[in-house]
């Protein structure tokens, strides 16, 4: 490749709202559940069905828009978008076009190469649609209208990124920022945040833009920064062999690590959005924006912040633990309960970080109660159980939330404090290993560690280390 | 005088005295349709089953006490176009010839809670497109007063069911004067209320941000009653008003001195018939006799409602429409290919031309590039249109005028030249566009024997105003009925209708 290329990148980010019920009907949102049981004639659009919009969107949107520098049209409309699909039972979808709710915000990112803003160009609400089913032995198509209706937000972005780090960089920082807001849980992989990636290549220090494509089905960021590389080299390859990038719509299939053309800018549908004459304009007080501006929850700066000023975290711990906000919250429980804030970081920044990694799990997949790993913390402090007991008993709580105390006594696992029975074990253990003794008396540290271990596990880890040590250095001495 | 000729107030206070039963009211009207059902197609379905049921259920109560209001025991028709629970609902579309709702609109839930029998659906052009119900896809309704003409539209079987005896009222749906021209078409009193008081939920929308439910009648104090009982606050419904001065029949007064009535001067000139035109300045003559203020003024704009209109609620139909596709519910054609050929065949088929026409041309207004010179011109037009309403009502109490151009014309005249039919809207969709309440009210007869109806339209929230000039008008004369409405002492058995009656109606997938 003799030219150097550079790639443009704009996000269309869609976000499910974390609302209990449906944004135009008071059907619930729950994820699952039998097909087209959370379903009325609102959201399955029979005749003569109205929508009433659920002020719960309108407040989640806020603050997003708030929380990501936008400013707010106080005087916002929703439009109908017309499309014929069978997901979309009114052939419309209800979305906002011309006014909607947030505009012109940005976020800050941070990457390799170092921090900047992305421009955020409006955030609007939405509908989201039902599912189709294709039975493909049935040679019919199915659909389940649950999802129908759920609220979603769409946030633009400006065409602000350059490479697939910085699109990451955004991902993380608004789900991060959505978590800790409350207004949805952005999970990838359930579809409750989706990313479409607008990407276009030009020359370096070229200023136009090249022809963008929208890559579509993109369910992880792994997958979204494979996408980009794989679309980057796609586009760069037709420019130098002198060809044409087409404007058109395309599907990642990341099994293939390849994507293919869905549709095509000649075949973009027009949607004759236009107002929609059921749903009255939003009139967004200054009152009412004040009220959600005021219930702004604690954002990642300033819990970081917080952390190291009130808990006397390093700021490392308190990175970590608020890379989260599901982490941060079990973290913020479990000290109120025990105290003991470095110990509860250390739980949660090692162990628990490590048995994630093993179960390809994300932080937000933790599912134990704080109180476990507090009463959990209070046994190794009371010396009820050792550090190593207490690893295999913080699994379990990992695995299968269980009490400590109760789980400790059942399989008995307390500390073995009978140093008669530990001066036992390592009387046999010397008389077995006389080498041992002899290496060690020769000046083999090594030795002693040998003893100390094969101790512990006679005893199945429940005695006293310190004990150990000091009994066996003590026996192997005389 | 038979018991059909009673309004439905009257009915109702006989039946809380006791001197008739909401059972016997119900044979009778339902006697009345099958001798008349045949010659006058009101109906698109007869809930001949349900209504026996209902009146007997509702007589008890009335008995017990529990149901008092006006119209207890009383029956109504519904216009096909508000769903019904368990009754098909068709809104006279091939597309919907088996769709039976899940749930009640709101509007006839109100009627249900106040004691009405439920008679049947009424028939209406396809979607409420049209001014002469001949655009139903189960045959045209024809004119009780001269049955080679047509009733009017869209609300036609309404309107025609009131006037022939076949209900004692009626709902009907009012988007560009779907209530108002066939009241004057068929000699009864209809009310299109101010946009937001009745509820449009269960309303299958042709024009959502027109379309409202009003009363059909034989005279003004029927309707100020049953409006009363459906103007109510509905939370389903965004666009419902929350509105404390309901007490419609509080306006019944038969005194108009002082009130300030103006009659546009574009509402007298070219095009309207001179027989309507002195029937209406008569009755002006009345009102003024009566000691209102009675002046001619320029209304201005009028001439651009009809385009406005036709742009607007076509746009809005055109998406309205688009959830009857074949897949959930309704009409699918027969045989299809994959699922693009299946919308197209379904709609193609299931739509009648009238339908479509609008279909088509809602679509194209809402295209990119034609949007800002077609439909946000329209809008821009609404809200001048709106202004020059509210600049009137600064000077009046009431605006008088004719509700149509003419009197009903032949079956089959209008649909040969569409554009015609639209012209023939002018007189009422203005007060749609500006959503403003409007009322017909019977004011004469022509040399044809055909009546005509007088229009008065008031300010947004004056329906009261309206009610009072329409009251003390018709103090000036009596309620008169189609000669058919009288005409079955002995129903002539050749003529009595059988497969029009039953749940599901006369309407089956052989026939589709």
């Amino acid at each position: 490749m003799s030219r150097q290329y550079e790639m443009v990148i704009g996000l269309e980010v869609h976000v499910e709202l974390a609302t209990k019920t449906k944004i135009f009907c008071g059907c619930s949102t729950a994820f699952g559940g039998a097909p087209n049981t959370h379903t009325c004639s609102v959201c399955t659009g029979m005749p003569g069905s109205l929508p009433v919009l659920n002020r719960q969107v309108v407040e989640y949107a806020l603050a997003v828009g708030l929380a990501t520098n936008c400013g707010i049209n106080q005087y916002c409309k929703f439009d109908r978008k017309n499309y014929f699909y069978p997901d979309n039972p009114q052939n419309y979808q209800i979305s906002q076009l011309y006014l909607p709710i947030c505009h012109d915000g940005w976020v800050e990112i941070e990457t390799a190469a170092g921090k900047k803003k992305v421009r955020i160009h409006e955030i609007h609400m939405e509908e989201d649609a039902g599912k189709l089913i294709h039975d493909e032995w049935g040679d019919c198509s199915l659909v389940d209208y649950n999802r129908s209706g759920v609220p979603l937000i769409e946030i633009v972005s400006e065409p602000d990124m350059r490479s697939a780090d910085e699109v990451i960089a955004y991902l993380e920082k608004l789900r991060m920022t959505i978590q800790y807001l409350g207004a949805s849980d952005c999970k990838l992989q359930e579809g409750s945040m989706r990313a479409d990636v607008n990407l276009s290549v030009r020359e370096a220090g070229a200023t136009e833009f090249g022809t963008r494509t929208e890559m579509k089905n993109l369910n992880s960021f792994k997958a979204i920064a494979r996408a980009i590389e794989g679309e980057r080299t796609r586009q760069i390859e037709l420019l130098e062999d002198g060809k044409k990038v087409v404007q058109e719509t395309r599907r990642w299939d990341d099994n293939k690590e390849s994507s293919h053309a869905m549709r095509s800018k000649e075949d973009a549908q027009d949607y004759r959005y236009f107002p929609d004459p059921d749903l009255v304009p939003v009139m967004i007080s200054d009152a009412w924006l004040e009220r959600v501006r005021a219930a702004q929850p604690e954002l990642r700066p300033e819990k970081m912040a917080r952390y190291q000023e009130e808990y006397g975290l390093p700021l490392y711990d308190a990175d970590i633990l608020t890379g989260s906000k599901h982490l941060a919250d079990i973290f913020e429980e479990t000290v109120a309960q025990c105290g003991r804030p470095k110990d509860v970081s250390n739980w949660l920044m090692t162990d628990a970080m490590r048995l994630l990694k093993e179960a390809e799990k994300d932080p937000e997949d933790l599912d134990f109660t704080p109180a476990n790993l507090a009463k959990l913390i209070d046994l190794v402090e009371k010396n009820v159980i050792n550090r190593t007991v207490a690893r295999s008993v913080f699994e379990a709580i990992f695995r299968d939330d269980v009490d400590p105390e109760v789980y400790v006594e059942e399989h008995g696992l307390k500390v073995v404090n009978d140093e008669g029975a530990v001066r036992q074990t390592i009387e046999e253990l010397l008389l077995k290993n006389p080498q041992s003794v002899v290496d060690y008396k020769a000046g083999k540290k090594k030795a002693m560690g040998f003893i100390v271990g094969q101790t512990m596990r006679a005893m199945k880890g429940k005695a006293d280390p310190a004990v150990v040590n000091r009994l066996v250095e003590e026996m192997m001495s005389r | 005088m038979s018991l059909l000729d009673l309004t439905a107030v009257e009915l109702g206070r006989k039946i809380k005295a006791g001197e008739v039963t909401a059972v016997q009211a119900t044979r009778e009207t339902l006697a009345q349709m099958k001798a008349l059902e045949s010659t006058l197609n009101c109906y698109v379905t007869i809930d001949e089953e349900g209504a026996k049921a209902r009146a007997e259920a509702v007589q008890k109560k009335i008995e017990t006490g529990e149901l008092a209001g006006p119209l207890a025991g009383v029956p109504v028709a519904i216009k096909d176009n508000m769903c019904t629970e368990g009754l098909l609902t068709t809104c006279s579309s091939k597309i919907l010839y088996n769709f039976v709702p899940t749930y009640t609109a709101e509007a006839v839930t109100n009627l249900e809670k106040a004691g009405a029998v439920i008679l049947g659906k009424t028939n209406m052009d396809e979607f409420a497109m049209g001014s002469t119900t001949e655009t139903s896809a189960f045959g045209e309704t024809k004119n009780p007063w001269n049955t080679a003409h047509v009733p009017g539209g869209s609300s036609g079987g309404s309107c025609a069911a009131v006037a022939a005896n076949e209900c004692f009222y009626a709902l009907g749906s009012d988007t560009g004067g779907s209530i108002r021209q066939p009241s004057s078409f068929c000699g009864v009193t209809g009310i299109k209320p101010t946009y937001g008081t009745v509820s449009r939920y269960g309303l299958i929308a042709y024009g959502s941000s027109l379309d409202q439910i009003g009363p059909i009648a034989k005279d003004v104090t029927d309707c100020a009653t049953i409006l009363e009982i459906i103007s109510t606050y509905d939370g389903k419904d965004s666009t419902s008003l929350k509105r404390e001065d309901t007490d419609f029949t509080s306006a019944l007064v038969d005194d108009v001195k002082g009130m300030r009535i103006g009659i546009p001067k574009d509402y007298l000139g070219d095009g309207l018939n001179a027989e309507v035109k002195k029937a209406i300045l008569d009755a002006a003559e009345v009102l003024a006799s009566k000691g209102a203020i009675v002046e001619e003024f320029d209304l201005s704009l009028v001439e651009y409602a009809i385009p406005a209109y036709y742009v607007i609620a076509s746009a809005e139909a055109s998406s309205n429409l688009s959830r009857f596709d074949g897949v959930k519910y309704g009409y699918r054609a027969r045989e299809y290919e994959g699922l693009h050929n299946m919308y197209k065949k379904s709609r193609s088929e299931g739509f009648g031309p009238e339908v479509k026409r609008r279909i088509m041309l809602g679509s194209f207004v809402l295209s990119s590039g034609y949007y800002d010179a077609y439909y946000l011109k329209a809008l821009r037009t609404k809200a001048l249109i709106k202004q020059a309403f509210v600049r009137a009502f600064e000077k009046y109490d009431v605006i008088l005028g004719p509700a149509a151009p003419t009197t009903a014309p032949k079956l089959g005249e209008s649909l040969s030249d569409p554009l015609q039919m639209y012209l023939g809207d002018i007189y009422t969709i203005s007060v749609n566009l500006a959503g403003l309440p409007g009322m017909t009210v019977p004011c004469g007869i022509d040399a044809q024997g055909l009546p005509i109806g007088l229009q008065l339209i008031g300010d947004c929230f004056r329906e009261k105003n309206i009610i009072r000039a329409g009251y003390a008008f018709e103090r000036s004369r009596s309620y008169q009925a189609p000669a058919i409405a009288h005409s079955i002492g002995t129903p002539d058995p050749a003529r009595v209708r059988t497969d029009a009656f039953g749940k599901g109606g006369r309407v089956n997938e052989q026939t589709v």
